[in-house]
């Protein structure tokens, strides 16, 4: 295999940005932003199978971030005490067994057509019991939330390692995903887009409301890492301790991915990408591969949301935001090509970077309109100048979409299609 | 009987308010869907947008409204119509046209709109800021009581002037939109491209004016769902996505492409999102008194308020399981 001349200078132009980030900013915050770009990596390779092998457009990666974010803090968190000491896991628990039965009750209805029981009789009956079982469980949690909030707080974490964390928050969020394309997969694309999009806004508000489970808008700081913390070991220390980890695992998923590229599976993917009709007429199940990719996508997203949370070392369930979250890795991933994993690694280092120091930027920019403005103008600035120069960032990210979109589609890095003769 | 008028005030009321803007909404979706075959997602910017156009109209002849004696927004809202009309057609030959030239797929245009909703965003929150505004600036919200004619009601029927203003100007909208797409040559023809393009194509209709007609309508609808529901509210740049769901909601669940269905939908999602949110202690409260056995908590509602955004997303789970094509047959899975 050649080397081709365009990636490596491609690859030495990023380099040598990333020079210029270390010389201008100094070490602990280079690090800082490598280390958050690695587990933007993830996030992007998760969408770039998703995207690039089998074209499902995941509106929601937000939703998988966070869920993962969440998940990692319920498990690695130190356990409450307050909550723990208490007869409130009982009464928990309690509510769990309710919710268990209720789910038992409406699955055995849904099971009376055994019995010769028509639908029509049938499917009031599930509504019926299901609006009152909802209302049972959802009745009986209330107190118990309640009296969480006031005694405890909120319940606290399990206290297991973080790793734990992560492959669960990757496992749930895998479960999620199984459960939305199981829905949509075998209808219009469109239709997925706008199913994700909306599970991103109910894990956020779910996150963001249920304070019992995650002190919602009062955050949870500061988890545990996997690896010692600065406060042991130094910044500089610490954070690149935490980046070999996250590097590490990008190789390990970089290598999963080379070979399921290049296997029959993934073959099957790409057939299915483009040309949808002629795999199905070859016998291929689309919709079962389809909903493989979107899971095992998702999976490495809930993991990389996972990884990003504890980096930051805080939960905010308000922090996650879609511009950040779901179309800033958008970008990584057209830019950098969609389907090629190597060009999404680049894209997701280039384009963070870019995003970090586009914020002193864009405040300098305006800075320098403001004062030449009120020199020459005699412009009265409105005071939230700053935050709406940040804000304003959304349009340069929506404006590379489209320009990428209309002159690059293949981004920098295109899909290497291999041709056999 | 109070609890009667308690209940139509909060839910029948506020349910058709709320039902009405995203039928608006999802006309326009619906159109660009069944003529463009693609997700619109930068709709709900377009809303905000023709309402920002609105308020800086309004802020520029306050006087205007008071002379007439309706909202001053509302006397502009025509004007910001065409404006984001035309804006919308614009965007249509910067962005998309290129692209649908390219016959590239559909998600590859849902990302093209993904990306305009961005960059709307961004000059909204630059030039606007990302406060809540109000488009009363000189005049102040009308709030009419009707007296019922019953003994037992001490309680007013409460409809404001822009909730009636919308109910109106709906109606309108539709009865023009009906007349347009059955009566005149180029409704027909928007018809005939949304049921099958290639054969309206080699039948001689001139798609790329279907195309921008159906711009035309889609942003006009746009900018008056979105002013209309900031005379009722409030004006909020962060609209977006929180909108954008029930109205793709409302789409699809009326059939994808069919107008008529949208309306339905829209009015579908609307009425359930209140009723989910609607606290039914109140109503139950003469109840309680009557069997004193029954203990009611204070609040009983299906969802809390806060979790809102989830009804209209079980509303397309349950419609993408049992019925993809909508209630009305929608072309288009």
């Amino acid at each position: 295999m050649q080397l081709p001349k365009k990636d490596i200078i491609l690859f030495s132009l990023l380099a040598a940005l990333i020079l210029i980030v270390f010389a201008s900013q100094g070490s602990a915050y280079s690090v800082r932003v490598l280390a958050e770009a690695s587990c933007y990596a993830i996030l992007a390779l998760g969408l770039t199978i998703q995207w690039g092998y089998a074209g499902l457009f995941n509106a929601g990666i937000m939703g998988f971030v966070a869920l993962g974010g969440f998940i990692t803090m319920l498990f690695s968190f130190p356990t409450n005490d307050d909550f723990w000491s208490t007869d409130l896991p009982g009464q928990l628990g309690g509510v769990g067994l309710k919710a268990l039965l209720s789910i038992a009750i409406v699955y055995s209805l849904t099971q009376l057509k055994r019995f010769g029981i028509s639908k029509k009789i049938r499917l009031p009956l599930i509504i019926v019991a299901s609006a009152i079982l909802y209302l049972w469980v959802v009745t009986s949690l209330g107190p118990v939330a309640e009296a969480i909030e006031s005694e405890a707080g909120f319940i606290g974490g399990f206290g297991l390692p973080v790793w734990v964390g992560w492959l669960v928050g990757g496992a749930i969020a895998g479960g999620i995903a199984y459960f939305i394309g199981h829905i949509c997969l075998g209808l219009r694309s469109d239709y997925l887009a706008i199913a994700t999009l909306g599970i991103a806004e109910i894990i956020k508000a779910f996150l963001k409301n249920a304070d019992w489970l995650t002190r919602g808008t009062l955050t949870v700081s500061p988890l545990p890492w996997p690896v010692p913390q600065a406060g042991d070991i130094g910044f500089i220390a610490a954070r690149a301790a935490y980046l070999s980890v996250t590097a590490v695992m990008i190789a390990v998923i970089y290598f999963l991915l080379y070979r399921a590229y290049n296997a029959p599976w993934g073959r099957t993917m790409r057939a299915i990408r483009d040309n949808e009709n002629s795999s199905a007429a070859m016998g291929k199940d689309v919709n079962r591969r389809r909903l493989e990719v979107f899971i095992l996508g998702s999976v490495l997203m809930g993991i990389g949301g996972a990884a990003l949370v504890t980096f930051n070392g805080i939960f905010d369930p308000s922090g996650f935001l879609p511009l950040n979250h779901t179309f800033l890795v958008w970008v990584m991933v057209i830019l950098g090509g969609a389907g090629n994993n190597k060009g999404t690694i680049f894209g997701a280092v280039l384009i963070y970077i870019i995003w970090t120091m586009s914020e002193p930027a864009a405040l300098f920019l305006i800075d320098v309109a403001r004062n030449m403005g009120t020199a020459w103008f005699d412009w009265q600035p409105p005071g939230d100048l700053d935050s709406r120069a940040l804000q304003a960032r959304v349009f340069v990210i929506g404006l590379t979409i489209s320009l990428v979109l209309r002159y690059a589609p293949k981004g920098l890095f295109p899909e290497k299609v291999a041709h056999h003769a | 009987m109070n609890e009667f008028i308690f209940f139509f005030n909060s839910v029948v009321i506020n349910g058709a308010v709320i039902g009405s803007i995203y039928a608006m909404g999802a006309i326009g979706v619906t159109l660009v869907f069944g003529i463009l075959r693609f997700a619109h997602f930068a709709h709900a910017d377009m809303m905000t947008l023709g309402a920002f156009l609105v308020l800086i109209l309004t802020a520029l002849f306050p006087a205007v409204g008071p002379a007439i004696g309706l909202p001053t927004a509302f006397v502009m809202m025509p004007l910001a119509m065409v404006a984001t009309a035309f804006i919308a057609v614009g965007i249509d030959k910067l962005f998309y046209k290129k692209l649908r030239e390219n016959n590239v797929k559909p998600v590859v245009m849902v990302m093209a709109s993904v990306g305009v909703t961005l960059m709307l965003q961004g000059l909204i929150r630059f030039f606007a800021g990302t406060g809540t505004q109000s488009l009363y600036i000189d005049d102040r919200k009308a709030i009419f009581r009707i007296d019922l004619p019953f003994e037992s009601a001490s309680r007013n029927l409460v409809v404001t002037e822009p909730q009636l203003l919308l109910f109106l100007f709906l109606a309108f909208a539709v009865i023009a939109l009906h007349l347009f797409l059955n009566k005149s040559r180029l409704g027909k023809a928007m018809r005939a491209m949304s049921d099958n393009p290639d054969l309206a194509k080699v039948s001689g209709i001139n798609t790329n004016t279907v195309v921008g007609v159906t711009w035309i309508i889609a942003g006009a609808l746009a900018c008056a769902a979105g002013t209309l529901l900031s005379l009722d509210v409030t004006l909020k740049p962060d609209l977006s996505f929180m909108i954008l769901l029930p109205i793709f909601a409302a789409a699809i669940v009326g059939g994808v492409g069919s107008p008529y269905g949208a309306l339905a939908g829209g009015f579908v999602v609307g009425l359930t999102e209140t009723l989910a949110v609607f606290n039914w202690t109140f109503v139950l409260r003469p109840l309680e008194q009557a069997i004193p056995a029954l203990d009611l908590p204070n609040t009983l509602a299906f969802v809390p308020t806060e979790y809102k955004i989830t009804i209209p997303f079980f509303i397309l789970l349950a419609i993408l399981i049992w019925r993809p094509t909508g209630l009305f047959k929608g072309k288009i899975i």
